[in-house]
């Protein structure tokens, strides 16, 4: 994401201050995760000073310092999917992509995450990517629906 | 600006309106221990250790006495059982994270709390946020802030910044009740000195 695109978001918020998140969020869906000179570029457009951003930066779930992969790869770990046998499934993942939960390969293609419920418990065991549900998945169907994303 | 007149300990006394217990107190030379209280700073209710009973209309409740502005008719105690009670538990929890506090210590000798309470977990930082507000409000810098949340929350200096203004302030260096702060500065001066500056890869 070059800088241009982060002056026009912030310029579309009027270089206010208090669209400090307003803008965080776009450049967050757009660019997928906030390096440290865009972070730099917003406190100097916005007037907020750099530790007030990183501290919100940091606070919020929905922000990433670090990149985050072309797909998202949510494992459901609530309590339907685990009695349903979550843990394998998330076993299943971690081995066809090779990464841990909260890490991104090295093509940045997916980033692992469990979430604690997608409330869906019907479906479990549960795997969603993108925002797209895999519901009554088993460890086998992982790998063959995750080869679809590139 | 109206007066307003209240009791502390039982002494009837005089405060400006929009005024906080802990300030009248400390005009009337009543001690109320703080520990995230700083005169030149905005209240911020951090460390909880200030909590008074206040009773009005006859009913009492615990209140923090560096946020809690002055009302009429209020009638404060700053010592009792169930106050001390409150004051040992919580310098029982701070002890846990930073147990070589002598600010900390001093306290706990006082109301008897016992600092092998809770299982050590030193982060020596109590989270009072003296060091980043003194930063913000006072010098205006902005160096150091909090960064990430709940129980991994954690005062992180902003290189850049802390290289240039850091080195002839250190203001906030004594200002902190454990050795979180210049341990974090030390920290952030090793890493300036050690590594090259990151360059984020931005495509």
């Amino acid at each position: 994401m070059d800088i241009e695109k982060v002056d026009q978001i912030i310029d579309k918020h009027n270089s206010e201050a208090s669209s400090l998140i307003q803008v965080l969020l776009e450049i967050q869906s757009e660019n997928r995760w906030l390096p440290r000179q865009i972070l730099e570029r917003i406190s100097e457009k916005l007037e907020v000073p750099l530790s007030r951003i990183q501290h919100i930066a940091t606070f919020y779930k929905a922000f990433s310092l670090i990149p985050k992969g072309r797909h998202e790869v949510h494992i459901c770990m609530g309590t339907a999917c685990h009695v349903r046998g979550a843990q394998n499934v998330l076993t299943a993942v971690e081995d066809y992509t090779g990464i841990k939960p909260g890490e991104t390969d090295l093509d940045l293609k997916f980033s692992l995450e469990t979430v604690n419920c997608l409330g869906c418990c019907a479906l479990g065991p549960v795997m969603e990517v993108d925002g797209q549900i895999h519901g009554k998945i088993s460890p086998a169907e992982t790998a063959d629906a995750l080869k679809k994303y590139e | 600006m109206s007066k307003v007149l209240l009791k502390i300990d039982g002494k009837e006394v005089e405060a400006e309106e929009g005024m906080t217990v802990l300030e009248t107190a400390q005009d009337e030379g009543i001690g109320i221990p703080t520990l995230c209280h700083h005169k030149k700073l905005e209240p911020y209710g951090a460390c909880r250790i200030c909590t008074v009973e206040a009773e009005k209309n006859g009913r009492s409740k615990l209140v923090v006495s560096c946020v809690y502005p002055v009302e009429k008719d209020l009638e404060v105690t700053t010592r009792s059982e169930k106050i001390d009670r409150v004051r040992r538990t919580i310098l029982e929890l701070l002890l846990s994270h930073a147990p070589d506090s002598d600010q900390l210590r001093k306290l706990a000798e006082e109301y008897g709390a016992n600092k092998d309470r809770f299982e050590k977990e030193p982060s020596f930082c109590i989270h009072c946020g003296l060091c980043v507000r003194y930063c913000a409000e006072v010098k205006g810098k902005f160096a150091v802030g909090f960064i990430n949340r709940g129980s991994r929350r954690e005062i992180n200096f902003i290189p850049e910044l802390a290289a240039t203004e850091c080195w002839n302030c250190k203001e906030c260096f004594p200002l902190c009740p454990t050795s979180a702060l210049q341990a974090a500065y030390m920290f952030t001066e090793a890493q300036i000195s050690e590594t090259p500056v990151f360059e984020a890869d931005s495509k």
